[in-house]
């Protein structure tokens, strides 16, 4: 599709030298069906800033700064997402640590190491069968698993296995398969000539990946591993399995691994348990509540988005 | 290094096994200890050991159905308009405004569905009177799928060799036709896809549905999406919430394994037919 303005007049003027004056009445209300379409698309999401924020103003203009810093509580006009958010940070981190890692590194084996045998391409079949595994489906993974089997390790204490290092490990066991999807394109986009230059050179497979392959692909590599972590940070519903406590948390002082040990929040749980209270107070709370959840994650999307489209390389 | 970064890609078999093992094993203890015929009764109240499995499919069926009507039509038009109509730049643009789309939460979704659209277009519109629709969730669920359903679908037409679009041209046709009746059949194995990923990802949303279409304990068999109802994913979020509070019968909670079991097979199935029909495509266009 090179030169597409040079292409489109040269077609115009061709059609309207062959047809006459002559306008395309179906063709203009058909363009115009899909340009709606995709307008209304977006205009949704408008609707749904403006509406969550409107909801949330009560809450933020009265009192934004000490609903940032305020506990969990039972009652709507003391409430408070400080709770919320330290723990959705914590399990941000776990998954950072654990799922990062890993990701990349089975990503650099698949692209880079792997011979096209029949076990390597059933890898990456099954890799993108869990990419697309409903995430309640990875908390039932993680209640079985992290919650049940493994709690004299994830949680010994009276929260039953209901732990951070629960909660993170799921989420980063939700999002691997999506970090080597997003990895393995990276790489692929990197040119097979740069790779046979290094080796012309007499450099090694691994010195290859390490100072040729992974610094060109980096920045596809670093977008898609913030887009992961931000879906990590709104996902909901696997941790209302793996025992997101919801109500009132008393976050004690238990050291760093007593801490990670104990019962945890997050933030879209204490989103989703406000929303479902009745009155208008919990409304404008979880509204608020959703302008901090959207603030983070929007912000922190755009700008990798804007990283990849002012990195990215037409090799 | 090389066995370093094999042991990382062996770890995503061991997440497969997992989940098999995880739901199979319990799903399948489930079903020893419960009476078959409790699968079928007069609706899905597993804390009184009636599971009737059609009451959380119809759930699931209407909300997908409903979802897709609103994903489908906005999904492919506004991927036709980024691949065939945008120009490089407006596209390059708009993009990225789709992909943020993408980002919104189910949770928050969820909250727009239960607080706006449900008020503001399935009671006054559609005149439904509960604060709680299987409608809502459906509407919310399918504003969630646009984007998946964009994406997939530009990225078939896009991959549409130029070439035959140039041909096109050169015969005389127009841009509409050049659209429907090339770019769009060269890329229908992928438009399909596109589909049918969007009903795999309707079918497996919870959060939207649980905060929309209330439904929360049990709910008799109906087929009403003006009503509260229930989804697969429901039954098992719910379930999960409930299991500290109230201990009911004494398989109610093990159910949401057989559940999980169903919505893992059926996303699964969905998922390795949206693979094939895009590889098809791919190996089409080479």
């Amino acid at each position: 599709m090179k030169d597409l303005a040079g292409e489109s007049i040269a077609r115009q003027t061709v059609a309207f030298r062959l047809r006459g004056r002559t306008v395309d009445v179906w063709g203009k209300v058909l363009q115009a069906a899909f340009l709606l379409a995709l307008l209304l698309s977006m205009g949704l999401l408008l609707i749904l800033l403006v509406s969550v924020t409107v909801d949330a103003w009560p809450v933020l203009s009265s009192r934004g700064a000490s609903f940032l810093g305020s506990d969990t509580s039972s009652i709507a006009s003391r409430t408070g997402v400080r709770q919320g958010l330290t723990g959705s940070l914590i399990l941000v981190g776990f998954v950072a640590v654990a799922a990062l890692p890993l990701g990349v590194g089975a990503a650099v084996y698949l692209q880079e190491y792997a011979r096209d045998t029949r076990l390597n391409r059933a890898l990456i079949t099954n890799i993108r069968n869990l990419a697309g595994v409903p995430s309640i489906v990875y908390g039932i993974l993680g209640l079985v698993v992290f919650v049940k089997a493994l709690r004299a390790v994830t949680g010994p204490g009276s929260n039953l296995g209901k732990s951070y290092i629960s909660g993170g490990l799921t989420l980063a066991v939700l999002v691997m398969p999506f970090v080597i999807i997003v990895t393995m394109e990276a790489l692929r986009a990197v040119p097979t000539s740069i790779r046979e230059a290094a080796y012309g050179v007499g450099a090694t497979r691994w010195e290859v990946v390490r100072s040729h392959v992974l610094p060109y692909a980096a920045p596809g590599i670093f977008t898609g591993a913030i887009l992961a972590l931000a879906r990590a940070f709104g996902e909901t519903a696997p941790l209302l399995l793996v025992g997101a406590v919801t109500g009132y948390l008393n976050t004690g002082s238990a050291g760093f691994l007593g801490t990670l040990q104990g019962p945890y929040t997050a933030l879209p749980t204490q989103i989703y348990r406000w929303s479902s209270l009745p009155g208008a107070d919990w409304e404008a709370n979880a509204a608020a509540a959703i302008v901090v959840l959207l603030v983070a994650i929007l912000l922190v999307n755009a700008s990798a988005i804007w990283l990849r489209t002012r990195y990215e390389r037409n090799w | 290094m090389h066995s370093v970064f094999f042991a990382a890609a062996a770890i995503s078999v061991v997440i497969g096994f997992g989940i098999v093992a995880a739901l199979g094993g319990n799903a399948l203890s489930f079903l020893t200890k419960i009476q078959l015929g409790s699968l079928v009764s007069e609706g899905w109240f597993p804390r009184r050991g009636q599971f009737d499995m059609l009451t959380v499919f119809a759930g699931s069926m209407m909300v997908t159905a409903i979802a897709m009507t609103v994903a489908a039509p906005l999904g492919l038009g506004a991927a036709i308009y980024l691949s065939e109509y945008a120009g490089r730049r407006s596209r390059r643009r708009l993009k990225p405004v789709v992909e943020i789309l993408a980002s919104v939460p189910s949770v928050v979704m969820g909250f727009f569905a239960l607080q706006v659209i449900n008020p503001g277009f399935v009671q006054s519109v559609l005149g439904a009177t509960s604060t709680f629709t299987v409608m809502a969730a459906g509407v919310g669920v399918g504003i969630l799928t646009i984007p998946l359903v964009a994406s997939v679908a530009e990225d078939a037409m896009h991959s549409v060799p130029g070439a035959l679009r140039e041909a096109a041209y050169g015969i005389g046709a127009r841009r509409r036709t050049v659209t429907m009746k090339v770019v769009f059949p060269a890329a229908v194995s992928g438009i399909f896809a596109a589909l049918i990923l969007g009903i795999s990802r309707a079918i497996g949303e919870t959060m939207v549905v649980a905060l929309a279409a209330g439904g929360t304990g049990g709910s008799l068999r109906s087929f009403n999406p003006l009503q509260p109802g229930q989804t697969m994913t429901t039954a098992i979020s719910s379930l999960a919430i409930g299991s500290d509070q109230v201990r009911g019968a004494d398989q109610a909670f093990n159910s949401l394994y057989f559940i999980g079991l169903n919505l893992f097979v059926i996303t699964l199935l969905l998922n390795v037919a949206s693979e094939r029909l895009v590889r098809r495509l791919r190996r089409h266009h080479r």
